[in-house]
């Protein structure tokens, strides 16, 4: 008893020091500021997918976030960057687990994350709630920036992302089928994750809307190897165009157990992003010949120096980026620690105060920021909440021998939104 | 059957029971609705029956390995499914470096004898440290115990490879004389698909022979009667448990190969996870301990899951039965346990170890 009395002393005791440094501290901002003692360092987090299947994708992401803090000699106003790295394993779950432990630590100012959208739905309620704010550089599923429940939308203030909305991704597709290939006829299929799945939705409602066909709609199960069962339930609905936005292998089973297919020999395959990756035409072999991917176009000098720069530190023991989203990370990193920079003060006694609300906002004034993968401006529109990619940085791709043979990487582009976006951007 | 009409009433037998006719049921009338709208013909039938084998066996090299092992030691290998990873990863590379050369297409037999020999190689390696470092020092602790580890077996190699190999996905080159098909009255097979039948069976036939017919097989067999009285007859146990390991692991590499084959896209430091699951769904369903259900078990998972969703979940007018193959793998491995939980075979040892 004697022990318990002494032990809530000593914890009122605690309560009444820290109180006054409460009621001292310096921020005026609404949701609460990030402290950073004088000589402590500036603390951002990554929540990527580091492990399962999908850790080529997180690789990716991570070297890009690396590279671009060691483009400021690991520096931010005067004090040491420091990243922590948080894994979300490409899933609700580890998104949520994550974002908790994140949430948990105040000293983080901004999150870079996650790699797959599914992750980013069970990771933004938290980090939003935490007053934190997320920059995603690889999710595209349309419903994370669209701010309408009813419409299964699942925006959360504090949520941007430099990676293209599907949106525009699916739409490209479309247009490119009706208008470069003829298309009258379009099958689609999903693996059951939502980014695959939305992203199937949205090239099916297109094409509909430019009077296309829909004759098919299915799906495969991650995991699948044997895919006959759907080829021959989609040769028999006789499309012109197979629609397959699906992550590897379940893509590469499908191209290459479609070209035995009888029906589907001479069907043109379209993939997306989910699939851009190097390793998929040889994998494929000859049957890859010929098939269409749309997927990030990212090009231009400063590209071509961030992957010498790549190229000599390594980041992730690769001397090429494993994937298409380093870059979107390279410039999602920048403009959080631009962002930081822009609103931490400077306390008398060295602390810098940067206010959490504060930062949010100067994520959302972003305008015709000039970074590897186009202009970046982020909207506020119902759809776009967050979205400062603009859709631009987006190309149709078509594979070739030289993909197949020598795995020459990116493949070359046959058609991209300045052939056809003055009339609808 | 219908027990309850005779002793005295039990709501589980009766529940077991109804289920057990709304199974057959939902089975019949499944069929019969997909085989009287003839939506499926006949050829594409015996294709998917032929590719449903062809995975079976596959299933089967890698069940072996789960039924040699609990036959021995009434353990489940959860970390199996890696050592099918190893020898199919790293033989990966072997098969693009024989690509190269061209060596691949001007000896394919050879070529594909010398990848089998490697792969195993290379599983027997992992299989056999797995259960040196990982097992051994283990044994006589509580049966949940190993099983604890080798889930934690299979993450550690998970990541291991993980790190010598990369997180990409690889592709096993195509081998040119096993494009193409052979025309078996208007039936169309693909020639790769009768190639992993038969080697798989080859295995299978190797292996039984190795079991029945051998002085280590006898020795084998005789640690999975009584390993204390074997010890007696002068058997060292730890060599024989190792070798049993060893042989798994060969079965399970030489599978990465024949699988690569098969289904040559998709090799990648996750693909041991599902085929090690289906495979011991496929061990159980034969009998686990049992070698000849292990073989059949394989086989029968293969076939069911290929023509299962066409002909009764599709005939039953669920929407995208394709995407229910798993769900089929899975429920018949649960109404094995509630109807007959020693397997299709059965396995003697089970009342009297389990």
């Amino acid at each position: 008893m004697k022990r318990l009395f002494l032990v809530l002393t000593v914890l009122c005791m605690l309560l009444g020091l820290s109180a006054p440094a409460l009621a001292d501290s310096h921020c005026m901002d609404e949701l609460g500021c990030v402290e950073v003692a004088p000589d402590d360092p500036i603390v951002i987090a990554s929540i990527l997918a580091m492990s399962g299947p999908a850790s080529f994708y997180g690789a990716d992401t991570l070297g890009g976030i690396e590279l671009a803090i060691l483009g400021r000699d690991g520096m931010l106003l005067g004090r040491d960057i420091e990243l922590v790295e948080e894994d979300s394993y490409c899933a609700a779950e580890g998104g949520q687990a994550a974002a908790q432990r994140v949430a948990a630590d105040e000293s983080i100012a901004g999150v870079i994350g996650t790699t797959c959208s599914g992750a980013a739905q069970g990771a933004m309620p938290i980090i939003s709630e935490a007053g934190m704010l997320m920059i995603s550089s690889s999710n595209t599923s349309p419903s994370l920036t669209n701010d309408n429940a009813d419409e299964g939308g699942t925006y959360y203030p504090g949520y941007f992302r430099t990676a293209h909305n599907d949106l525009f991704q699916g739409a490209m597709g479309a247009k490119f089928a009706v208008e470069v290939l003829m298309a009258g006829a379009v099958a689609t299929v999903h693996d059951g994750d939502p980014y695959t799945e939305g992203l199937a939705v949205v090239m099916a409602n297109e094409f509909a809307g430019l009077n296309g066909d829909v004759v098919f709609q299915g799906a495969v199960s991650k995991g699948d190897t044997d895919m006959s069962a759907i080829l021959t339930e989609i040769a028999a609905s006789g499309p012109d165009l197979v629609y397959l936005p699906v992550f590897t292998p379940e893509s590469e089973f499908l191209v290459s157990q479609a070209a035995n297919t009888p029906g589907l020999e001479n069907v043109r395959m379209m993939t997306a992003d989910g699939s851009f990756n190097a390793d998929f035409a040889p994998n494929i072999g000859q049957a890859a010949v010929g098939v269409l991917m749309t997927g990030p176009h990212v090009a231009g000098d400063a590209y071509q120096e961030f992957l010498t720069l790549w190229a000599e530190e390594q980041p992730g023991g690769t001397d090429s980026p494993p994937s298409g989203f380093h870059a979107h990370a390279y410039d999602g990193t920048n403009l959080l620690l631009d962002a930081i920079e822009a609103v931490a003060e400077e306390m008398d006694d060295g602390t810098l105060i940067i206010g959490r609300q504060a930062l949010r906002d100067a994520m959302a004034a972003v305008e015709d920021y000039a970074g590897l993968t186009g202009t970046l401006t982020c909207q506020e529109a119902p759809l776009y909440m967050g979205d400062c990619a603009t859709g631009t940085a987006l190309a149709v791709f078509e594979l070739g021998e030289a993909q197949v043979d020598e795995g020459a990487w990116p493949p070359p582009i046959v058609w991209d939104l300045s052939m056809t976006m003055a009339d609808d951007m | 059957m219908f027990k309850w009409k005779t002793d005295e009433f039990s709501w589980v037998d009766f529940t077991i029971d109804v289920l057990r006719v709304l199974i057959v049921l939902g089975v019949v009338i499944g069929a019969w609705n997909t085989l009287s709208s003839g939506r499926i013909s006949l050829a594409q039938w015996v294709n998917l029956f032929a590719a449903g084998l062809s995975q079976g066996s596959i299933y089967a090299l890698i069940a072996l390995g789960y039924t040699l092992v609990y036959g021995i030691l009434l353990m489940i290998n959860f970390a199996h499914g890696e050592v099918f990873m190893a020898g199919a990863f790293t033989t990966v590379f072997f098969a693009e470096a024989l690509n190269r050369t061209g060596f691949l297409n001007e000896q394919p037999l050879l070529s594909i004898l010398l990848m089998i020999i490697f792969a195993g190689l290379v599983s027997m390696t992992v299989a056999i440290l797995l259960e040196r470092v990982a097992y051994r020092p283990l044994r006589g602790s509580p049966r949940l115990v190993p099983l604890i580890t080798a889930i934690g077996a299979s993450f550690f190699l998970q990541y291991t490879f993980r790190g010598l190999y990369g997180s990409g996905f690889k592709a096993y080159p195509q081998v040119q004389i096993l494009q193409g098909v052979i025309s078996v009255g208007g039936i169309n097979i693909p020639i790769v698909q009768i190639f992993v039948f038969c080697s798989a069976l080859v295995l299978m036939l190797g292996l039984y022979w190795l079991v029945e017919r051998t002085r280590i097989g006898k020795a084998m067999r005789a640690v999975s009667e009584n390993k204390e009285v074997a010890r007696l007859m002068g058997i060292d146990i730890d060599w024989v448990i190792m070798f049993t390991f060893g042989v798994g692991g060969f079965l399970a590499g030489s599978a990465g190969v024949i699988n690569g084959m098969f289904r040559p896209q998709g090799v990648n430091f996750f693909m041991g996870f599902i085929p090690g699951i289906k495979a011991f769904t496929a061990a159980v369903l034969g009998g686990i301990g049992n070698i000849p259900g292990a073989m059949l078990g394989g086989l029968f998972l293969g076939v069911i899951e290929a023509i299962g969703p066409n002909l009764v979940l599709a005939g039953l007018g669920i929407p995208g039965a394709n995407q229910l193959k798993d769900v089929i793998a899975f429920t018949m491995l649960v109404l094995v346990l509630i109807f007959r939980p020693q397997g299709i075979l059965g396995e003697r040892l089970a009342e009297k170890k389990a």
